[in-house]
């Protein structure tokens, strides 16, 4: 295998792209089966190509082949075997052939295992598919080769930026784009639909799953994203409202409605056209996303140089994509067969209510994040919108809705009686009550105590309303215990994927409240043998010594916490790699279940042996990680169900021949 | 469909509510999470009250950079005017002499800048576009890290998204 077979493979899945994207698309106006026929094959060639031309680019990295450029560039014969692969993706070329192979394999997914899709719909899907992959194809070929040859090839590289070697970061990029391309596959089922002028029950089934997907792999990875910032920076966050991380959490939030408005599509056959429109918004907004963080144009702390030209490529791209489905949509949306009526109370209501919170929410975000541009363009001054802006319109927004999400799996369809849900959920309200004082007794009566608690209180609130529903489903305690493990089988996968979920976002919300709350900071200059008290931990300071690593040297500190009984070692680094030349903070953190220890060694030796120490007890943050999890669990659940297998659900067969529109 | 008309009245009110809620919010939110940016050169021209918050940026001057004990007081530069901060706490791994930066918080009554937050970025190559277009406005620009990228010819991106 060798770069060149990688660029050859890549070049001819250009073409075969095309062919995806235009025959079917031409083969389902005129009904002529064969035409749509190509869409499958096609798919299949497609992923088989820019599979080659992924495996040449990893076998490049690995073999450490300088004579590729971009192995040059970010690679270097001392990195650990990970990181040989993790650099595949851990640049600009490389993670774009990443994109497209995951969109190519999921293609292929539907070309092999869509059986159960109608001819016409699948064909289309794979076309718009097949435009999508096309359009970043030629992205790749004519502003990013990652093939590049230099000649004379050097003998060594230049190695990965240190701060991305590192197994969270390893991971985040291939987390972020299965979430960003799975919503490709909804834009795409969306796009079809408005083509065939037919969304129904069956067409959310098929687009559930790839939704479903999308969001917990976009979950995990913002997670991750989140959690290499918290321990890798040592700034003792986890989350900044920064640019390049509003840009996952955009596209998250519509994509969290989305995977919710299908659901009433699916039961109810209402909400279609808004459910449409979610799809294409959402895939819109991860193109946004992506044009964000390459073109550099805002100023971000995780920002990386960047080339102006490919944002403008982006750009383009994503003028077509976004301006070509809305135009689509405003065509064909008003001639879809309206939905079902429903009542002010009842489950399609409270859906309906997430997705405005939700909606909104996801409309302020993108407001804050690009309005330094828009300000910049009216020439109103060079502004940051920072954390503050973020914050007052986020928490009211998502407080009411976290209220609703107790309360809206206990609502039936169509109908429901919010007193008799009132009424069950008593113990839910007892159990506010109580974490809320216990909260407040252990805290203290100022304000940030006040709102940490209020935050944990939510929290107990959507667990236990959470844990309430599903107790109701399966009777537990109410029946014999054989009965209501029956009925824990019996209960679809999906409805343990919500309640797990749910349950994950309390323990999320625990974990944000917890910690903005009652973080607690001190930094000063320690010199060894000297102590510093935080949280009730003693922690001495014993000194710091020069080790050497693989590929960097460290300053490794060494500390000692204490409370009560056994002493707990804590070893911060300030590294500096060899290639390149660049020094990075390691963190050193002892998580206690609830909370973590946090020390960070600073600047140092002066003159007098001292060191500028930085400690934090970070409450309640380990419950992020917990809660995240969590909640891409629920997700894995929810997509194991088997009314979401790939093709299962069918049409009504008295409806599968529509009327030509 | 007198019924499907109250509906879709419905949706839309709720619609409004949402949008209208939306923007209460940002107007409120927006009247003190706006952070302006100012080169050293606008800031000597411009009557800023002391205690608002604001960013700045330029280059770290070389030989600027000074600790005592936890504190760390720093030069920066547009190359025309030049501007003292100090910041308590641990800078971060990329700052370094004739580096581009920005910084956030609100200057002293002295004229000295007290940092809250500086941010440098996770790549060596990069500079901030503020600093850029600054530098620019003070007239020495040479393009993007001349020297630097000549010497490197690359590590220009890293991706991560």
């Amino acid at each position: 295998m060798n770069p060149e077979l990688g660029l050859f493979a890549l070049a001819l899945a250009l073409p075969v792209a095309l062919v995806q994207s235009i025959v079917p698309l031409i083969g389902a106006q005129r009904r002529d089966a064969a035409l749509m026929a190509v869409a499958g094959p096609a798919a299949l060639a497609q992923m088989l190509l820019i599979g080659t031309a992924f495996a040449a680019l990893t076998q490049a990295f690995i073999a450490s082949d300088f004579s590729v450029m971009n192995v040059y560039q970010n690679s270097h014969t001392a990195k650990p075997l990970l990181y040989k692969i993790s650099g595949v993706w851990g640049n600009h070329e490389g993670s774009l052939l990443l994109w497209v192979s995951i969109l190519a394999v999921f293609g292929a997914a539907v070309a092999a295992f869509g059986d159960g899709l109608p001819d016409r719909l699948k064909a289309r899907a794979l076309a718009v598919q097949g435009l999508i992959g096309a359009g970043f194809l030629s992205f790749i070929l004519f502003t990013s080769n990652p093939f590049l040859r230099i000649d004379p090839a050097p003998v060594q590289g230049m190695g990965l930026n240190p701060l991305l070697q590192d197994p969270g970061l390893a991971f985040h990029p291939p987390m972020l784009y299965l979430g960003y391309v799975g919503f490709s596959m909804a834009f795409s089922f969306a796009v079809a639909a408005l083509l065939e002028g037919r969304v129904d029950a069956a067409w959310a089934r098929w687009v559930r799953p790839w939704t479903l997907a999308a969001w917990s792999f976009l979950t995990v990875g913002i997670g991750l994203g989140s959690w290499w910032a918290y321990y890798e920076l040592g700034w003792g966050g986890w989350w900044f409202w920064d640019p390049v991380e509003n840009a996952s959490f955009i596209p998250w939030l519509t994509g969290t409605a989305l995977l919710h408005s299908a659901i009433v599509v699916e039961k109810r056959e209402a909400l279609k056209s808004w459910t449409i429109l979610l799809a294409i918004i959402t895939f819109s907004l991860s193109l946004l996303g992506t044009f964000l963080v390459r073109s550099g144009i805002l100023t971000s702390v995780h920002a990386f140089a960047a080339d102006p030209t490919r944002g403008v490529f982006v750009l383009v791209l994503l003028a077509i994509a976004v301006g070509g489905s809305l135009t689509l949509y405003a065509i064909r949306a008003p001639t879809l067969e309206p939905g079902g009526l429903f009542a002010p109370v009842s489950r399609e209501s409270g859906l309906l209510i997430n997705n405005l919170f939700l909606t909104t929410a996801a409309a302020t975000v993108l407001l804050g994040t690009l309005y330094p541009l828009i300000a910049e363009a009216l020439e109103l001054g060079k502004l940051s919108v920072g954390a503050p802006y973020f914050n007052t319109v986020f928490i009211p927004l998502m407080v009411p809705m976290v209220l609703l999400m107790g309360i809206g799996p206990m609502m039936a369809w169509k109908r429901s009686d919010l007193a008799g849900i009132l009424g069950r959920l008593k113990g839910a309200l007892a159990a506010v009550a109580i974490v809320f004082a216990i909260a407040l007794a252990m805290s203290g009566v100022a304000i940030v105590d006040i709102a940490g608690a209020a935050g944990i209180a939510l929290a107990t609130w959507l667990f236990s309303s959470s844990f309430i529903e599903w107790a109701g489903r399966v009777r537990l305690f109410k029946g014999a215990p054989t009965d209501t493990w029956r009925r824990v089988r019996a209960l679809p996968r999906a409805s343990h994927g919500m309640t797990v979920a749910h349950m994950g976002m309390a323990i999320l919300i625990v974990g944000v409240s917890g910690s903005s709350a009652w973080k607690q900071e001190n930094i000063l200059t320690m010199a060894a043998g000297e102590k510093v008290t935080v949280a009730g931990y003693e922690i001495t300071f014993n000194g710091a010594e020069l080790i050497q690593g693989p590929n960097y040297e460290s300053l490794q500190g060494t500390f000692s916490a204490k409370r009560g009984g056994s002493s707990i070692p804590l070893t911060p680094e300030r590294r500096v790699y060899d290639q390149p030349v660049q020094q990075t903070t390691e963190a050193a953190i002892h998580t206690a279940f609830w909370a973590d220890l946090y020390v960070v060694l600073g600047d140092g030796p002066t003159a007098d042996g001292r060191y500028v120490v930085r400690a934090y007890f970070e409450p309640f943050v380990p419950f992020l990680w917990y809660g995240i999890l969590m909640m891409g669990f629920g997700g894995v659940i929810s997509l194991s169900d088997r009314r979401h297998r790939i093709g299962a659900p069918r049409r009504a067969p008295a409806a599968a021949e529509p009327a030509e529109v | 469909m007198a019924k499907r008309k109250t509906q879709r009245l419905y949706f839309v009110l709720l619609g409004g509510l949402a949008v209208a809620t939306g923007i209460a919010l940002v107007l409120t939110a927006f009247e003190d999470s706006i952070v302006f940016f100012y080169s050293p050169s606008e800031i000597s021209r411009q009557e800023l009250s002391p205690g608002q918050r604001i960013r700045i940026g330029g280059l770290v001057e070389t030989g600027s950079v000074s600790a005592a004990g936890e504190t760390v007081s720093f030069t920066v530069t547009d190359t025309a005017e030049t501007l003292n901060v100090t910041y308590r706490g641990i800078l971060p791994d990329l700052f370094r002499e004739g580096q581009g930066i920005v910084a956030e918080g609100y200057l002293l009554a002295s004229g000295v800048f007290q940092a809250s937050d500086v941010l440098a970025k996770h790549d060596e190559n990069y500079m901030p576009p503020e600093v850029a277009d600054a530098i620019k406005a003070a007239g020495e620009w040479r393009g993007e890290n001349s020297a630097a990228k000549q010497e490197t010819a690359a590590t220009e991106s890293i991706a991560v998204p």
